[in-house]
């Protein structure tokens, strides 16, 4: 292809953001890559598991990528469009293949073909993976990719830079991203940047709850200065607890879905505080609960359910534990050189951080924030695949209703696929609140970044060479549209280290980090695996002083160089905004769905709100208003979620169960 | 279920009651060209707590053992489970990532010392923050990649056997911290740009050349891979000292991949000789 002088923005080096930037870059226009640390550290390191597609072993079982479809659509208790889903399954095959011949190193069965593994939510092996490090893997490949990139001139690297603010002209309905102001994280130099398009891939925003499986990096504080900046954002409240995480004082670290893949089970000892080695405790006496009360899918029920069930175990039977908060998961009965080539990488980790061998210790876990199902609204095309009915109860073997080809689900390069409500402003990746609806399925995270930056790359490719900045190019939007962003930014750090002293934060009320753990233990209490409305309104009452102590904040460096404090309090602002939308979205669906649920309205409510909840930032306030979206289901018709519970033989009688 | 998240967030705090202090002594340095010097700080310590949970303290807390009031450490960090590479510092005179360094294993007793510096090979951006560019200077000199003709839809790559997969997989979890750069002997900072740019590369580049080589399609680059090592810079500046593969936290086989290039190169040079190259 002819090279272009278009140039793209992208804001973030992970999977999302540089399969875009390969993507884009390949088709001869030019992009600069924006992160704040060097790209090969991004976040999506930390994914473990692998990543879903349907493979030739699983098709002739009966699997198609059409079923693929549909238990992505049933685990997230079908708040997501569902033809983005469908395009996302049909490519996933393709996507593995693509990773394959960049080397990632997946395991491989005997013959040499990629092995799988299996996966929550679903019955079939359609999981690959490379160990248990397969988002580092993952990465990496697409990090080798962009340095080649980058040296061939198609890719500028700006790393070390973090995103500020978008810079939009125009008013209401009639706007459009032209470009970024950024600030150099060393020099502190804050600069604006054209670009005919920008392409958010910031991932997601569990720092807000202090601590989580996320990065330092994962704030959403991009996210956040985007919607503040006018763009829409899409079910906040949906908020994954990973029911298997390592607690730490700094972070929760993450136990993969994938121990429980290859045979790890579930259990507490079935007599409350039982305080005995696991190791001697007898079959008879250990509470395999998640196995029975769900025979069908056992250890490997959706997120939300197994992080409730866990949840209702420790906090309201009191049986965690040593009636902790804890539960094994147990590994010991598998052999320890299977393990070894199969979970190497997360054994490590717990041997590492928790000083035991899962080998031959079971290992003690509780839930923790992970993932952020919900994020910037985005919009698409749909693409060719039309019924004139909703498609019922799929079951394996079933001829799959759709068919495989591009575009059945989106169509292909159509310019508003995965665009925000602000004309060239895309959302990429875990920032996008597309493909997961109320749940995302383990496994399915790599596959929604890679496939937003592959799939709707092309979008992007052809809106800036085809669509308005082929008329109207950047360079002719004035010099004061980006002057009047970067004054803004200017001002809004002159006003922070105007209040900076060397250790004048000893006043707990304006000590930034203060403020951002009580946010954090406020989000987590109020606002993760069990929400009430009472509760919530309590919380959004807590955020509302935080706000107010915000305007007083105190920051303890006052440097003109790498102020790494200064940084931070900017985006504990952000955080805060970020906050109000989550617990204000999670406050008005009154109903429950996926990895939201409301204590006073615990069923599923379709009537009110299989509905997209849309939050617009009202900037007198400070808080979002909120609004409602229907969710394309013409594709599929919704069916109750259970997954097959089942209550039999529990240690306890007249139990409620959890989630019902 | 009974809404008792508040209860348990109260509880985990409680857990987390500090049942001793650890002197922290840092190393810091305001930035490029200006002066080090050394900072000390008295963090309690409460259960599971690791480097980067007391840095967290001191952040909040920013004053001296003395009294004085000061600026938070800087230091890079990101993913926190030892798989980004970022938190790589000297503690105790060791480098490794400080998220895997936990204060009950490094400083089990009340009032023991730990002692942060930044990486000595690499320049000082503030505190314990360093630049490390060259490192991934080096992986572009290397052509560190698969050279894939494109994003489109061509099928999967090379069909490979489990022991295969199990090498390359071992050699391809390099985080990129520098460990390995820190503590060889052979691997120097240069303030001169060039003359760093022509120094030894070091045994993460090496074994990064090694894992390309051994994929079925990267190795049509095996030529110029080993050009390269076989110039300024390259394998023949290791002085086997072998402390590379003592600190390498991903436990990579550094030097099985320095003795695998070598034999490469050798062979590599010899049939240059014969094509007259």
């Amino acid at each position: 292809m002819s090279k272009s002088n278009k140039r793209v923005i992208v804001v973030g080096g992970g999977l999302a953001g540089l399969s875009a930037s390969i993507r884009i870059a390949e088709a001869g226009v030019g992009v600069d890559l924006f992160s704040m640390v060097p790209v090969k550290r991004s976040h999506s390191v930390c994914a473990q598991g692998g990543i879903n597609a349907c493979n030739e072993v699983a098709r002739q079982q009966g699997y198609s990528e059409y079923q693929h479809f549909d238990e992505t659509l049933y685990g997230g208790d079908y708040l997501a469009d569902q033809g983005p889903v469908l395009e996302m399954a049909n490519w996933a095959p393709n996507i593995v293949n693509l990773l394959d011949r960049m080397g990632v190193p997946f395991n491989r069965t005997s013959e040499g073909f990629r092995d799988l593994r299996l996966f929550g939510g679903s019955l079939f092996k359609r999981t690959h993976f490379a160990g248990a490090t397969t988002g580092q893997q993952l990465l990496y490949a697409l990090d080798e990719q962009t340095r080649r990139f980058a040296v061939e001139g198609k890719i500028n690297k700006r790393e070390f830079w973090e995103f500020l603010w978008p810079v939009i002209e125009g008013e209401g309905d009639d706007q459009r991203c032209v470009g970024i102001v950024a600030q150099d994280m060393r020099t502190m130099q804050i600069q604006a940047f054209r670009a005919d398009a920008v392409v958010m891939a910031t991932g997601g925003c569990g720092i807000v709850f202090g601590k989580s499986t996320n990065s330092v990096i994962c704030t959403g504080g991009g996210a956040s200065r985007c919607y503040q900046a006018g763009a829409w954002y899409g079910n906040g409240e949906m908020i994954q607890v990973h029911p298997t995480a390592i607690p730490g004082a700094d972070k929760c670290r993450l136990m993969s879905e994938s121990a429980r893949g290859e045979g790890g089970r579930i259990w507490v000892p079935r007599k409350q505080g039982d305080t005995r080695d696991p190791m001697t405790i007898p079959e008879q006496d250990r509470w395999y609960f998640l196995e029975e009360r769900y025979p069908k899918y056992g250890n490997l029920v959706p997120r939300d359910i197994a992080t409730r069930e866990i949840f209702d175990i420790c906090v309201n039977e009191h049986m965690g534990i040593g009636g902790g908060n804890m539960v094994y998961l147990d590994l010991t009965h598998m052999d320890p050189d299977y393990l070894t080539d199969k979970l190497g990488g997360i054994l490590e980790i717990y041997e590492k951080f928790a000083g035991e061998d899962p080998r031959y210790h079971p290992m003690k876990i509780f839930p923790a924030v992970h993932y952020s199902m919900g994020g910037l609204w985005t919009t698409f095309t749909p693409g060719a695949y039309r019924p004139a009915e909703p498609a019922g109860v799929h079951n394996p073997g079933d001829e799959a209703p759709a068919p495989t080809d591009v575009g059945e689900g989106m169509e292909y390069g159509a310019h508003n696929n995965m665009m925000t409500n602000i004309r060239g402003l895309y959302a990429f990746g875990e920032v996008n609140f597309a493909y997961h609806g109320a749940t995302r399925l383990g496994a399915n995270a790599l596959l929604s970044c890679i496939f937003d930056g592959l799939f709707n790359g092309v979008s992007v490719t052809n809106y800036v060479l085809e669509g308005e900045p082929a008329s109207s190019p950047v360079e002719s939007v004035p010099g004061n549209v980006y002057d009047r962003i970067v004054q803004q930014e200017q001002a809004k750090q002159a006003r922070l280290l105007e209040a900076a002293g060397e250790g004048a934060t000893d006043d707990p009320a304006f000590n930034p980090y203060t403020i951002a753990a009580e946010l954090g233990a406020e989000m987590t209490a109020a606002s993760t695996v069990v929400k009430t409305g009472a509760r919530l309104e309590q919380c959004l009452e807590k955020i509302a002083e935080l706000r107010e102590r915000y305007t007083k904040v105190r920051l303890g460096d006052s440097a003109d160089w790498t102020n790494q404090s200064l940084s931070f309090t900017r985006v504990l602002g952000d955080m805060i905004a970020m906050a109000d939308v989550i617990a204000r979205g999670g406050l008005l669906r009154e109903e429950s769905r996926g990895s939201h649920y409301r204590l006073d309205f615990p069923d599923r409510d379709d009537s009110r709100f299989l509905k997209a909840c849309v939050a617009e930032f009202d900037a007198s306030s400070g808080e979002a208003r909120i609004s409602w979206k229907d969710v394309q289901t013409s594709l599929v018709k919704p069916k109750p979620r259970t997954y097959g519970k089942e209550a039999k033989n529990e240690p306890q009688q007249e139990k409620v169960a959890a989630g019902s | 279920m009974s809404n008792s998240a508040t209860d348990h967030a109260k509880q985990n705090a409680k857990a987390d009651t500090p049942t001793r202090t650890v002197r922290f002594r840092i190393k810091r340095c305001d930035g490029p060209g200006k002066p080090s010097r050394w900072e000390e700080f008295d963090v309690p310590i409460g259960p599971t707590e690791n480097v980067i949970s007391c840095l967290k303290w001191i952040a909040e807390h920013p004053v001296t053992v003395d009294g004085k009031a000061t600026t938070p450490v800087v230091w890079d960090s990101n993913c926190l489970e030892e798989v980004c590479g970022a938190c790589t510092m000297v503690i105790n005179g060791r480098v490794r990532q400080s998220c895997s360094c936990l204060i009950d294993q490094q400083a089990p007793n009340d009032g023991d010392v730990i002692t942060l510096e930044p990486m000595s090979k690499f320049p000082v951006v503030r505190d314990l923050w360093v630049d490390r560019q060259r490192l991934f200077r080096g992986l572009e000199k290397v052509k560190a990649w698969v050279p894939i003709d494109g994003t489109y839809n061509l099928g999967p790559g090379p069909n490979e056997s489990p022991a295969e997969q199990h090498s390359r997989y071992t050699m391809s979890t390099c985080m990129s911290c520098g460990c390995c750069l820190e503590a060889c002997p052979q691997y120097h900072k240069e303030e001169d740009e060039a003359t760093w740019d022509r120094a030894f590369v070091g045994a993460a580049i090496i074994s990064q050349a090694r894992l390309f080589n051994a994929h079925g399609a990267g190795k049509v680059l095996k030529g110029e891979r080993l050009d390269e090592l076989l110039g300024v810079g390259g394998i023949n500046d290791c002085g086997n000292a072998q402390n590379c593969v003592k600190v390498c936290p991903k436990e990579i086989p550094l030097t099985e991949s320095i003795a695998a290039i070598g034999r490469a190169v050798t062979i590599h040079s010899i049939g240059r000789f014969f094509q007259g190259g």
